[in-house]
């Protein structure tokens, strides 16, 4: 068996606000949702020795290690494909704790992404060079396929057609994110929560999305820290010990554009990643309490719950409309409110609170939670989490 | 199948046509002043462009200048005619007035500028003496625009100064078009109720698509209105996107076929919000499926938003966006039928 499950453990977690407009460098929001996560754990930045971040960041780790104090790191790393890359930031620092590599990772990611470059404003005008990632692009941009919400209502589209759901299963999912954050002080809805009608009436962005299937952009940054499980027993949080990490990238995997595959309604990337999951942690989806689905857009998370095994495939939005998310369902699902009602931080908000539902200091803290499954972003290779309590 | 490439014209129409390509327009004409400092002041003033360099001489030379220098984007400035010869034209064609009477006879009787690139050899200084020359570069094949049918034309203008010198040239692309009767068939739909003189509003070019060894040909393609798919040349399977390598059987060699153009809506699109301003909206992007058995993104054309359902059987249609792209879009097969 694999030296991972049960291995290491995320002791602390820190963020700064989550805002439209911080009015502090990307690096600075870096540096305090850091030193926040070093402190909520417990420790000093000397005790940190390895850094996981994205590729899509714009702070390298070693500009927080030396404004921070840090010193030396033993390890660092970076994940690529965006907000897929959340839940593979802790992969790559549970690897390294687990090897002995390094003994205090940091996984963070801080943007501002409202108030800097807004990634929903399209790839349209971004610079043109001839890489293969660059020219990826060139499939989509010239013909105005632009923005991840087009991207991800093409998938949308076809889901609709083969499996009959409707903009009202897509607004299910925003209702529910929305509800949760309405009660979650942090959250930039916190206190707004949305009707099925104002769903509804909300305008379209790219049919079939209307503007309320769409997460919000936001200015702002997350980080945590991982270690061993014995040392985080030791720390002043109980441990969310990390039963799986996983990433998964599909057969003929494209950016947010897998279009050419024989079908496009499930994400198999996702599949991938959930396989994975339940073989580390020897768990099933009925061991699982509490789910955080990656909520770019809405559409996507009914396949998700089909992939990861929750409900069959095209029956997602009957699991939805059953109840089953929220609270007092089965499955009670981003419960700090989602991308869509807390922050859009390119998921790592997600991973806190399913570190909070493990403490049970949810703020919408459904009972007792045993183990809750993360995801990362969908339509991009991606990545996934099950957290556990100690025993 | 359209074939909007060649036009409705005669062969003998294009050979008279693409005679003009490499011919002198304007043989070579100085400017009517020299470069001066009042003509410069008046052009900083106008365009509210502060830098010190163009007045002031102590700042010039603090920028490593011998003097003040004219802002580089006034080579043009210094060989136009001025207003009197505007309203007053002398008697006498120029090459063209001669090339704009022959696109009239074609139908192309509108016009708008749609680029002007400039390259700059070296700044001018007060007291130099400015000439331009004027040569047809190319004259393209009849494009599908947003205002019309027309043809791109590309001149080189050449800037000199007393010696001779280069000191400027200037790649100018006019379309000259036929004014369309109602607004043109956009790719992508056009607003309902939208009145009809925005349509014809130039809009900024479409996203470049990034060129590379991979993609090349498949662009180079579709400019000669080409719907190509790549294929491996061992295993015989079709892919696209192009790669470097058959996930079928990992061969590196490849060749293309072209495809017969028609297939069906796999999936699509309307987007509304953000808007890229060389797009009309709402706009439809499409998946369509081959019958060769390939996907592809595109634009579907002559279709409503609310008429595009997925299954549609379409055929190929080719929007030329601007002279050096041209894409495949499609179109309801239901309506080429009828028009037949």
């Amino acid at each position: 068996m694999s030296v991972l499950p049960g291995a290491a453990a995320i002791a602390g977690i820190g963020a700064t606000e989550f805002s439209k407009e911080s009015g502090r460098s990307e690096l600075r929001l870096a540096c305090e949702a850091v030193l926040a996560a070093i402190t909520d754990a417990g420790l000093q930045p000397s005790d940190v020795d390895g850094m996981v971040t994205f590729t899509a960041d714009t702070s390298s780790e070693i500009h927080i290690a030396r404004n921070l104090g840090i010193g030396e790191l033993k390890f660092f790393s970076r994940i690529g494909h965006g907000g897929g890359a959340a839940c593979g930031t802790v992969q790559q620092a549970a690897m390294a704790v687990a090897t002995g590599v390094a003994d205090v990772v940091v996984c963070y990611r801080a943007f501002n992404e409202r108030s800097g470059t807004r990634y929903g404003l399209g790839q349209a005008d971004r610079p043109v060079d001839v890489s293969a990632d660059r020219a990826a692009y060139s499939w989509m941009t010239p013909f105005g396929l632009s923005t991840p919400a087009q991207w991800v209502a093409m998938f949308a589209r076809r889901y609709m057609h083969e499996y009959g759901a409707t903009s009202e299963d897509f607004g299910r999912i925003a209702v529910i994110d929305r509800a949760h954050a309405a009660k979650n002080p942090a959250a930039w809805f916190y206190g707004r929560p949305i009707t099925l009608e104002d769903h509804q009436a909300s305008r379209w962005i790219a049919e079939p999305l209307r503007l309320l299937d769409c997460c919000q952009e936001s200015d702002g940054g997350q980080a945590l820290v991982v270690v061993s499980a014995d040392r985080a027993r030791d720390l002043p949080h109980p441990p969310a010990l990390i039963w799986g990490a996983a990433q998964g990238s599909g057969n003929d995997q494209h950016m947010m554009t897998s279009y050419y595959r024989s079908e496009i309604t499930g994400i198999p990337e996702m599949g991938l990643v959930g396989r994975q999951l339940y073989a580390q942690s020897r768990l099933t989806p009925g061991d699982v309490q509490a789910a955080i689905l990656y909520d770019h857009f809405t559409p996507l998370v009914l396949p998700q719950l089909e992939e990861l095994g929750f409900c069959p495939k095209g029956e997602g939005k009957d699991f939805v409309a059953d109840g089953n998310l929220e609270l007092g369902g089965r499955l009670p699902f981003n419960t700090h409110g989602g991308q869509l009602g807390e922050a859009y931080i390119h998921g790592m908000n997600g991973i806190a609170e399913g570190v909070r539902l493990i403490r049970g200091t949810s703020v919408n803290q459904p009972g007792d939670v045993h183990n809750v499954l993360v995801t990362a972003g969908t339509g991009v290779p991606t990545s996934g989490l099950i957290l556990g309590a100690d025993a | 199948m359209s074939d909007h490439g060649s036009g409705a014209h005669s062969g003998e129409y294009e050979d008279r046509l693409q005679a003009w390509v490499g011919r002198e327009l304007l043989t070579r004409r100085f400017g009517q002043d020299p470069v001066n400092v009042p003509m410069i002041r008046h052009w900083v003033e106008a365009m509210a462009d502060d830098n010190p360099i163009y007045l002031d001489e102590s700042a010039a030379r603090e920028a490593g200048r011998d003097g003040v220098v004219a802002p580089a984007s006034m080579a043009q400035a210094w060989t136009m005619r001025g207003y009197a010869a505007s309203v007053r034209p002398d008697g006498e064609p120029t090459g063209m007035d001669e090339l704009t009477g022959l696109l009239a006879e074609g139908g192309y009787t509108s016009v708008v500028a749609t680029d002007s690139e400039f390259e700059f050899e070296r700044e001018l200084v007060p007291g130099d003496r400015v000439s331009v020359e004027e040569v047809v570069e190319a004259i393209s094949p009849e494009k599908k625009t947003g205002l019309g049918a027309g043809r791109f034309i590309t001149t080189v203008r050449t800037y000199r100064d007393a010696a001779g010198e280069v000191v400027a040239t200037q790649r100018w692309r006019l379309l000259r078009f036929r004014p369309a009767e109602k607004p043109a068939q956009e790719p992508a739909g056009k607003p309902a109720g939208k009145p009809e003189g925005e349509e014809a509003e130039a809009r900024p070019l479409r996203p470049r698509p990034a060129i590379n060894h991979d993609n090349a040909f498949w662009f180079e393609a579709a400019r000669e209105h080409r719907l190509v798919i790549q294929r491996c040349a061992d295993c015989k399977s079709l892919r696209h996107p192009p790669g470097p390598c058959c996930p079928q059987c990992g061969s590196f060699a490849w060749d293309t076929v072209e495809a017969k153009g028609e297939g069906h809506v796999y999936s699509y699109v309307v987007a509304h919000h953000p808007r890229h301003p060389a797009f009309g909206y709402p706009l439809v992007i499409a998946v369509v499926e081959l019958t060769e058995g390939t996907r592809l993104i595109t634009n579907l054309t002559g279709v409503e938003p609310a008429d595009v359902q997925i299954g549609m059987p379409v055929v190929l249609d080719w929007i030329d966006p601007d002279p050096d792209l041209s894409l495949p879009a499609f179109r309801p097969a239901d309506a080429d039928a009828k028009e037949r």
